[in-house]
């Protein structure tokens, strides 16, 4: 690290302190939280693109995938609905699953031909319609069951943290099934594929009632710190709050917060470590070479596509991890907050600012722009209230310009990518 | 009698808003392989320009409609189509000069391109929802109908009616004339033949004295022209939400690749085969089916594939197959 490097890490120190100072401390561990969970994912797509140069923009799908793990470990198992039609909706996906190894096995045994074409259109057909009798009726039956408070299969009842490596395991699940078809070919196409897998998985999640609840969102979570309420009510937490002069309340939500900071940043600096140390290996190098020359590395006899897949898998795995910590830190699980634009697109600025190729730009990019996104828009509402300060109240363009100040960051978000891509295209700290 | 129906049935549900949606997505598309073809790059901006485009044209449409001009039975935002394009137009070629131009001089790898037209979107994405709102907007006026169900079944005495609605005979005429105008540039006006050339071997165009700068500039203009005709005539059909627009994206990506990226012709096959997939698989064929089949076999359930939140996995479904079988697309466009 640079001295450059060093001063601006304080810089965004210094601006979350000042949020703290300013605003409230609450605010400022918000951000900084935050921040520490879109530094992680911020590594997980550096590692695909700065390491290996794969476009990857369904990052909102792993990591909600992530997200889903943490509903299936922690939530509370729901016996009526395991009862109703738990192990026939799995039954169900199991023979979808055998229809679609089967119609591989058709495309590869048999010999080329119009039969074969034949023979697996006709086993797809079948299998579909076979798949959705043993499982429609099962998911009717579990959405059922009191559909105001459960009408879903639940979880299985265990503590909140195995969901994290569990998220990075399901997400490298779909980054393989992605990675096996579209890497190898051009880089757009790549790029397109992660996009459509990334609204597939949303729209599962949003509709898939017996898995995830859909748009009924799956609330309270069970969490790897306390509550709130059990702090403020034991005496030994509230007699320390007021030797250190906080009330009560805030200082258990302060505490809470700084909990899961504490856990976040543990997360952070392994990854980081590993990441750093990736980097320098042979194997680091190697991704290196095989990203700045293709047709070099593989007459050096390294298996480009392979190496490839390997480390998408990685990254995404790495964003699943972070979908877990974030919808821990929620508490809840609500599918239709993933909108492409903050889940996939901002990461990518915040790789981009914060220097591609370089881990711990990627980290700076993580804090710098969510603290961006976050502050734009109380001083996007500043400067309209200034702007328009001299209109007449209750003017039509009064009333629109404050009401598009919630508008400003996506603007402030180009506006940031491309003076960076222009004036500074390896971004703040660059690779090395 | 009982097959008539099933085949108005499938024409009213199926055919008839396919047809009219897969216009739409071939026009997108159209944009999409222009760009790529030119330009060299996979453009991320091109569903907010369409969303750009639709907004200009709506509020000209609005400013026509407060000044009582109205276009007969046609929709007014036809007589605003134009205004709606120069506008796009004026703010493709700036953002062209402002961006990439620098890129293209320095002959930068596309992948910083399609970086770039990320910054692009989220300004553009920023731009619509300041100045007409993230909310939905509907600016279809005139008549609504060609054919309503009920003058179809009185006409025919069939059971099942056929309604045509104007947007969607308008959708299919526009496209029609669109299509055919740009091929005819294309293949016979000096300028067309030009970017042809400089699509195919840019190198050799350069050196036969071909601008490279007026290529490109006449590529973005056509290109607000399409994605502005595919984005007001989606919006008059449907409705205009910046949102829906933004994920407009994924099948109109799908159909540039499906068709060929790079090939015009293969953009519009593409489109359309998109289209006709993506309602097919997610309509209901209950009623279909009881008209076709006895009455032993008729169907209880409503016989739909997918759910019709699931249209984008439709797409994605057929990109992979292409992607796995025939990775240039259906009709032989760039090169891996």
């Amino acid at each position: 690290m640079t001295m450059r490097d060093r001063a601006l890490f304080a810089l965004v120190a210094l601006l979350i302190a000042g949020t703290g100072f300013l605003q409230s401390w609450n605010a400022a561990l918000f951000i900084l939280n935050y921040g520490l969970i879109s530094a992680v994912m911020a590594l997980g797509v550096n590692l695909q693109w700065g390491y290996a140069g794969l476009f990857n923009i369904g990052v909102m799908g792993f990591s909600a995938m992530g997200g889903l793990a943490v509903v299936l470990i922690a939530m509370p198992p729901v016996p009526e609905a395991w009862a109703a039609g738990g192990v026939r909706v799995w039954a169900g996906l199991a023979v979808g699953l055998g229809v679609i190894a089967g119609a591989i096995a058709i495309w590869r045994k048999m010999a080329k031909g119009r039969l074969r074409g034949l023979a697996m259109i006709v086993w797809l057909i079948a299998g579909f319609f076979l798949y959705r009798a043993i499982f429609d009726p099962a998911v009717e039956a579990i959405e059922a069951i009191d559909p105001a408070a459960t009408g879903y299969l639940g979880g299985l009842g265990l503590p909140v943290l195995i969901g994290w490596p569990v998220g990075a395991l399901l997400a490298a699940g779909a980054a393989w099934v992605i990675g096996k078809t579209a890497l190898g070919l051009r880089s757009d196409y790549l790029a397109i594929a992660t996009l459509g897998i990334a609204e597939i998985i949303i729209a599962v999640l949003k509709n898939e009632d017996w898995l995830s609840r859909g748009v009924k969102n799956v609330n309270g979570i069970p969490r790897p710190v306390p509550y709130e309420v059990d702090l403020q009510s034991s005496a030994e937490f509230v007699a320390r709050a007021q030797e250190l002069g906080l009330d009560p309340l805030t200082a258990s939500t302060i505490f809470v917060k700084l909990l899961y900071a504490g856990l976040f940043a543990l997360v952070l600096v392994v990854l980081l470590w590993l990441c750093e140390k990736a980097l320098k290996s042979p194997w680091g190098r190697m991704m290196r070479a095989i990203r700045d020359n293709e047709t070099a590395a593989a007459a050096m006899g390294k298996d480009v596509t392979r190496r490839h897949l390997q480390i998408f898998i990685l990254g995404s795995a790495i964003c699943g991890l972070a979908g877990a910590m974030m919808i821990t830190y929620d508490s809840q699980l609500t599918p239709s907050s993933f909108q492409p634009l903050r889940f996939t697109f901002l990461i990518w600025v915040m790789v981009i600012v914060g220097g591609s190729g370089n881990n711990w730009g990627s980290v700076l990019g993580g804090f710098l722009i969510w603290f961006l996104w976050v502050q734009v828009e109380p001083f996007g509402a500043w400067l309209m209230g200034a702007i328009t300060s001299g209109m007449a109240d209750g003017s039509a363009l009064k009333t629109h310009l404050l009401d598009s100040v919630a508008h400003m960051r996506l603007l402030t978000m180009g506006v940031v990518l491309l003076v960076v891509l222009r004036f500074s295209p390896r971004g703040l700290i660059p690779e090395r | 009698m009982e097959f008539l129906n099933a085949l108005v049935a499938f024409a009213n549900f199926v055919l008839v808003p396919a047809t009219a949606y897969g216009a739409q997505l071939a026009l997108g598309a159209l944009g999409v392989t222009l760009i790529y073809g030119i330009l060299r790059f996979s453009n991320f901006a091109h569903g907010d320009t369409m969303a750009f485009g639709t907004m200009v044209t709506i509020l000209v449409t609005w400013a026509l409609q407060a000044a009582g001009v109205s276009f007969g039975p046609l929709p007014t935002a036809l007589l605003a189509l134009p205004f709606g394009i120069a506008g796009t137009a004026l703010m493709v070629l700036g953002t062209d000069r402002l961006v990439y131009r620098f890129y293209r001089e320095q002959r930068a790898k596309p992948v910083i391109l399609v970086i770039v037209s990320m910054g692009v979107m989220f300004i553009l994405n920023g731009v619509v929802r300041i100045i007409i709102g993230p909310g939905e907007q509907n600016f279809a006026d005139g008549e609504r109908f060609i054919v309503t169900a009920r003058e179809f079944k009185t006409m025919t005495g069939l059971d099942e009616g056929l309604a045509i609605r104007s947007t969607q005979g308008l959708t299919i005429v526009t496209a029609v004339i669109v299509v055919a105008l740009l091929f005819w540039f294309l293949t016979y006006t000096r300028t067309g033949k030009s970017m042809r050339a400089f699509s195919d071997n840019e190198d050799l165009a350069l050196l036969s004295g071909i601008n490279p700068e007026r290529v490109v500039a006449i590529t973005w203009i056509i290109v607000a022209a399409l994605a502005t005709i595919a984005g007001v005539l989606y919006g008059l059909d449907k409705s205009f939400k910046p949102f829906t627009y933004f994920q407009l994206l994924l099948p109109i990506f799908a159909s540039a690749i499906v068709g060929g990226i790079g090939s015009p012709l293969g953009a519009i096959a593409g489109g359309f085969l998109i289209a006709y997939s993506e309602v097919m698989v997610t309509y209901a064929w209950k009623k279909v089916l009881t008209y076709t089949l006895p009455d032993n076999l008729a169907p209880d359930g409503l016989v739909q594939l997918l759910s019709t939140d699931y249209k984008f996995a439709v797409s994605f479904v057929i990109l992979v197959i292409v992607l796995l079988f025939r990775p240039t697309g259906l009709f032989r466009g760039k090169s891996i």
